[in-house]
């Protein structure tokens, strides 16, 4: 029986990017270039290879996202996923972790899955949450924060790095992994693999589709609200010597005025 | 007075530094009420009750290490039903956002993680975050149900605050579904004598430019010289010069330090995310054109194998 494996990703703007606020505290998405958040490249990478390992599984990957985020899809077919789903709705907007579980959740289950698979956290929110919420809207064992992961006689196990100790971790299918940066240099789609993309099929659903009501996400439906969001203030340019045989020195006295010695 | 939950991190009783920042912050709310899961919760409760917390509530059972997470949710529920508190305050470590998230998830409340600080509100705590890098710094609010948050470390000075800390005894019963992942094997983390990277007061980090794992022994020097931590670029990690568990950084530990001071590493978007709120920032870098002079109080145009052992020498001489 074939093994289903679903990814979740998300579309994110790019961090080397001027990240910014829209007017209703949102992320600006406009402004900024968006892609397949870093982090779950690792995971795409790391369901590839139970694919691999395995004798009959099929990947499909999931995100919840705007339009622009067929992108990420895109980008993970193309490293080798075999289909995609894309959750698009305007209602979506403003969605905070919890409403985005509840959403993921629902389509995870539509799609059917023995195992999901997401990356350790996204770059933009940096929660690290929704493998947990996912595991608990589910109600299958979570087994997350995995440098190491291997799926064999329908069980995952894996290494986790905590901390202040190393755990090896067991659970039996379906559940919700997640993985960490160290679980493997993410692959390059190769010219073959992107031409391939472009002929695998994403589905589309909407709220409707989930049965979840406008309210239950979006900005009404969230559960926290950002009240103010202020840019930084720039660092005053602090003092910069050059090190001409007294640099160590100088750096000394710096820290001895600011009490550091 | 409205009662706050502070979940307890430590080991084998041993209560670490953030959840004594955890008590301070939560006296602003209410009367904090610790939650310790685990053996040896009458050592905790000692150093608990002098940071403020009125109550220990305490449970140990042999699921709370033989499986990951959800049993501790399972107290962390029973704690929250016996008390009906006004917030829920947890660490933001791995585990503690995981907690944290479940336990949000069933009690129908919203969550906010990586607060920087937390204050009473008009409409209930008011969480700050620093996001995208740092960049920006939001002040957020939980809008339906009671709040959990989750704080980073370093985010309060801990604060003495001498209150009962009586034990009591918290029934839990941990359910068939919450044992779903077993641990099978835990090897607890060498101690290297230096301070936790993320509740240090001091990191001295290392990156590209400290050129190989054979000349890391330079950036512990000058920790050990300040009773620092060590912490690493994901440049220098990434070669295998250093532990990933070192790493500061977007994908590794966010630091906030009282001083932080980076040697031999440029300050890619991807390391400011995780250091960008310390307090002091002084650098040591050959390019006087990298990125990271953008941030410091203080840096150093300079090689750092002469700077490093230079400044080494100095700190030890003017501590003697």
């Amino acid at each position: 029986m074939s093994l289903r494996i679903v990814v979740c990703v998300k579309y994110v703007p790019d961090a080397t990017g001027d990240r910014h606020f829209a007017e209703d505290l949102t992320v600006d998405r406009d402004d900024v270039d968006g892609l397949l958040s870093e982090l779950d490249e690792y995971a795409v990478e790391q369901a590839l290879q139970i694919k691999e390992a395995a004798d009959d599984a099929e990947i499909t990957v999931l995100t919840v996202g705007p339009e622009d985020a067929n992108d990420a899809l895109r980008k993970a077919l193309s490293m080798g996923a075999d289909k995609a789903v894309h959750v698009e709705d305007d209602d979506l907007h403003g969605t905070d972790a919890l409403g985005t579980s509840l959403v993921l959740a629902k389509a995870i289950e539509k799609t059917g899955y023995d195992l999901v698979v997401c990356g350790m956290a996204s770059t933009d929110g940096t929660m690290g949450v929704l493998p947990a919420l996912l595991a608990e809207r589910l109600n299958v064992p979570q087994v997350t924060q995995l440098s190491e992961v291997s799926v064999a006689d329908g069980k995952v196990t894996g290494r986790r790095d905590g901390d202040t100790a190393t755990e090896q971790l067991e659970a039996a299918l379906p559940a919700v992994v997640s993985v960490t940066d160290q679980s493997g240099e993410a692959r390059y789609p190769s010219f073959k693999g992107i031409m391939a993309a472009k002929k695998k099929p994403v589905e589309s659903l909407d709220l409707e589709d989930l049965e979840i009501e406008a309210d239950e996400v979006g900005l009404e439906g969230a559960w926290t609200k950002v009240d103010g969001a202020a840019e930084r203030p720039a660092r005053t340019a602090g003092t910069i010597v050059k090190d001409e045989g007294e640099g160590g020195k100088q750096l000394a006295e710096f820290l001895a005025g600011q009490k550091f010695i | 007075m409205a009662e706050v939950l502070v979940y307890v991190d430590h080991v084998d009783g041993a209560v670490r530094k953030p959840t004594l920042e955890l008590l301070t912050l939560a006296r602003r709310i209410g009367e904090p009420v610790a939650v310790h899961l685990g053996a040896n919760a009458e050592d905790a409760a000692k150093i608990l009750g002098e940071h403020g917390a009125v109550k220990v509530l305490a449970a140990d059972a042999p699921e709370f290490a033989e499986y990951l997470v959800a049993p501790k949710v399972d107290a962390l529920q029973a704690a929250y039903d016996a008390v009906s508190p006004a917030a829920v305050l947890l660490p933001s470590s791995a585990e503690g956002k995981e907690i944290a998230a479940r336990l949000a998830l069933r009690i129908g409340s919203g969550i906010i993680t990586d607060a920087v600080d937390v204050e009473a509100g008009d409409e209930g705590p008011v969480a700050t975050q620093s996001v995208f890098a740092a960049s920006y710094t939001t002040k957020s609010r939980i809008t339906k149900g009671t709040p959990v948050i989750t704080v980073k470390p370093n985010s309060a000075a801990p604060e003495a605050a001498p209150a009962a800390g009586t034990v009591e005894q918290l029934a839990v019963t941990v359910a068939d579904s919450s044992k779903g992942t077993k641990i099978v094997s835990r090897t607890p983390r060498e101690s290297t004598g230096r301070p936790d990277l993320t509740e240090a007061a001091i990191v001295v980090s290392g990156g590209r430019g400290v050129n190989g794992a054979e000349n890391f022994p330079v950036i512990e020097a000058l920790a050990d010289s300040l009773g620092a931590a060590v912490g690493a670029s994901r440049a220098a990690v990434d070669a295998g010069w250093y532990p990933h568990t070192n790493q500061v950084g977007q994908t590794g530990k966010s630091v906030s330090p009282q001083l932080y001071i980076a040697a031999g590493i440029s300050g890619a978007i991807q390391h400011r995310a995780g250091m960008q709120t310390s307090k002091t920032i002084v650098a040591i870098n050959k390019d006087e054109e990298a990125p990271i002079f953008d941030l410091v109080d203080y840096g150093v145009v300079g090689d750092l194998f002469d700077v490093v052992p230079t400044l080494t020498d100095e700190v030890k001489t003017r501590k003697g």
